[in-house]
């Protein structure tokens, strides 16, 4: 076994009600992977019972071979931008700088390396001009693009990453691009939550097609297909909600 | 002014200080991670602690109460957080139940005391809105202790809890120990609260923990300022109502201190530069005036395209802009002191100068480029897309303008089939 990360029999609820319903997925390091579903099909869930976040009912998840609460220092995230306050008062170059607080002893502060680190890491997003803005003060692109910077100074092995393209600029969508196919070159693994269907061919290596289970996941060429995207979005699994609606009870 | 050599009102003075220097601190905590009213439910919570503390060991050392305090504040916390962890109960409304119970059987202690024959010089009525004149050198040393305690607390913590205030996920997924971080935030704000007990009382506790935060989130952008302002405003409140105590002092010093920070608090939100009520009153209206301004040399422009370069009246103005005379003129008078126009012979007439030929054209251009983009792009029909292009002219940035160019294929025309004038070649 050499995957980067490997999930079995997940099972995850919130409030006795199931999310996701017995995943099974290796994912190989290297692999630059899409996650696609409709709303309330377990994306976010998922990606955050990787990184430990949630507790599961069930299963196993292990990465690179150890399990998750050894590993943390190996996972990069980026959060959907709404789920913070942007109106919090610092700087763009702060923000990229808490990237960094993961490899800071508690009560330290950080150096002026990991300052220079953190500028090198907004510069990569192109966002070396903006290190000084306050975070409000930017647009949602640009916001977008100092969380993607603020993953880059965890210098992870494994990112995941939370719808980041999700109401972007075509300038940052670019940007974005560049640097996920910049990661894979190097050989980090990159889990991308994605919303648009039309763009999964050219972005992703693999593609996840989920809705609570795994519809399919493979090469993005042989699983992203008409019928398989159909039967992920095409309506819900009746039984399946209806158990877990009475479970929630 | 000789009140401040006497021994006792330097102790008051020192001990509200050091109070609202740590509440104020802790407070900007509590109030970026919308925490601040746990705080009421805390020191609502000490007062059963004290009235405990009292009828156990009939003693009145201040360390006595403190620690009664302390220990059922954090009672009320782990209440408020297992109310709403375990059950499906919101924290709102468990912060509401745990307040209220804590605090009335506080109330049923007190009077019991009271009622008690050696309950009439126990004072303890003091903690319910605070007496600061009460204070005296063992209080403020006592006070010293818990305010350095929590200084060096919010030292050590710092980057802890602002990680974990910003982005309470990404801070768990990078490792901080957020439950025991949250554990240190709450103990800290427990030790406050017990230490504001004699300043300002249970009941108004939470102004001292949310108001300076809010006065000093209005001044800055950096955290670790905010802190040091909080501190101060919080500092400046405990003293003003340490003096007014002295003076009065069989007022209850609480009502004091929150008029005292409260008064930070109107000043910030009228005053600050930025974020303050004034200052984006006045940007709005800047705002304002730019547009109608911009707006009055696009109609001298047009009218200038129609009739060729003749001055207009006013009523040929006001027929596209509604703007009443007065305004008109107001407008008109700006734009001959920036010289892009000027009053004719005739009465009441005006027109173009050659820089507000230059000025106006530049306006016209983004309106009827943007105009090209609507009806194009968003398949708007050419009736339309005027009162659209009306709003976005305003805010169109020289780059914004280059790309529309570029997209459109440098149009020549608008929808309206009027000709759009040649760009000067960058911004202006």
């Amino acid at each position: 076994m050499n995957a980067a990360l490997s999930v079995a029999d997940l099972v995850v609820s919130y409030q006795r009600r199931p999310v996701l319903w017995n995943v099974n997925v290796d994912i190989a390091a290297g692999r630059l992977v899409g996650i696609v579903g409709p709303n309330g099909a377990g994306k976010s869930t998922l990606i955050k019972a990787i990184m430990g976040l949630l507790p599961p009912v069930a299963g196993r998840i292990l990465v690179f071979d150890e399990p998750i609460d050894q590993q943390r220092h190996l996972l990069g995230y980026v959060p959907q931008r709404g789920s913070v306050d942007w109106d919090f008062p610092t700087n763009a170059l702060d923000v990229v700088l808490m990237g960094r607080y993961g490899k800071i002893p508690l009560f330290r502060r950080p150096t002026r390396q990991h300052r220079a680190f953190a500028e090198e890491c907004l510069a990569k997003l192109g966002m070396f001009a903006y290190a000084k803005r306050q975070i409000s003060q930017l647009s949602g692109g640009q916001q977008q693009r100092v969380f993607l910077a603020r993953a880059l100074a965890q210098e992870a092995e494994i990112y995941l990453m939370d719808e980041p393209f999700a109401g972007v600029d075509a300038a940052t969508e670019q940007a974005i691009i560049v640097l996920l196919r910049e990661l894979k070159e190097k050989g980090k693994t990159i889990i991308v939550v994605h919303h648009d269907l039309q763009s999964v061919q050219n972005y992703f290596d693999d593609v996840m097609l989920l809705n609570q289970r795994i519809v399919a996941y493979g090469p993005t060429t042989e699983v992203f297909t008409e019928q398989r995207i159909h039967e992920t979005y095409g309506g819900r699994l009746n039984l399946l909600a209806a158990v877990g609606e009475e479970l929630a009870r | 002014m000789n009140i401040f050599f006497d021994a006792n009102v330097q102790y008051v003075l020192a001990g509200c200080m050091l109070f609202g220097l740590a509440s104020g601190v802790l407070g900007c905590f509590a109030f970026l991670r919308r925490r601040a009213l746990l705080g009421d439910a805390i020191a609502h919570a000490a007062l059963p602690g004290v009235c405990l503390a009292y009828l156990v060991t009939q003693n009145k050392h201040p360390a006595v109460f403190i620690v009664g305090a302390a220990v059922t504040g954090l009672a009320g916390s782990f209440a408020v957080n297992g109310i709403s962890r375990w059950s499906r109960i919101k924290e709102d409304a468990a912060i509401g139940i745990v307040l209220s119970v804590f605090f009335g059987f506080g109330i049923m202690l007190l009077t019991y005391i009271q009622h008690q024959p050696f309950g009439n010089q126990s004072g303890l009525d003091k903690f319910l809105f605070g007496q600061a004149a009460s204070l005296v050198g063992k209080d403020v040393q006592v006070f010293a202790i818990l305010t350095f305690i929590l200084l060096v607390g919010v030292v050590f913590f710092y980057k802890e809890f602002k990680v974990i205030a910003f982005d309470r996920t990404f801070a768990e997924v990078i490792g901080i120990p957020i439950g025991w971080m949250d554990a240190a935030l709450t103990l800290l704000i427990v030790l406050v609260v017990t230490t504001g007990l004699q300043a300002v009382g249970v009941v108004l506790m939470a102004a001292m923990l949310i108001t300076p935060a809010a006065a000093a989130r209005q001044w800055t952008q950096r955290l670790a300022t905010m802190l040091l302002l909080a501190g101060l405003f919080g500092a400046l409140a405990g003293a003003a109502g340490a003096i007014a105590s002295t003076l009065a002092p069989r007022m209850p010093t609480g009502p004091w201190i929150v008029i005292a920070v409260t008064a930070f608090f109107a000043v910030s939100i009228a005053f600050a530069p930025q974020r303050g009520m004034l200052a984006r009153w006045w940007r709005h209206r800047q705002q304002s005036m730019r547009v109608n301004l911009e707006n009055i040399l696009r109609t001298l422009y047009r009218l200038r395209e129609e009739e060729g370069d003749a001055a207009f009246s006013l009523d040929q103005i006001r027929r596209f802009r509604h703007l009443s005379v007065r305004q008109m003129l107001h407008f008109l008078g700006m734009l001959k002191r920036q010289g892009l126009v000027e009053p004719q012979a005739q009465p009441d007439r005006w027109r173009l100068t050659a820089l507000g030929v230059t000025r106006a054209a530049e306006l016209v251009r983004r309106h009827r480029l943007w105009e090209v983009y609507l009806s194009r792009y968003l398949h708007l029909d050419s009736h339309h897309v005027h009162a659209d292009a009306e709003e976005m002219e305003h805010i169109i940035t020289p780059e914004i303008e280059a790309e529309l160019e570029h997209l459109l294929a440098h149009p020549r025309r608008d929808p309206h089939d009027q000709p759009i004038p040649v760009g000067s070649g960058g911004p202006r």
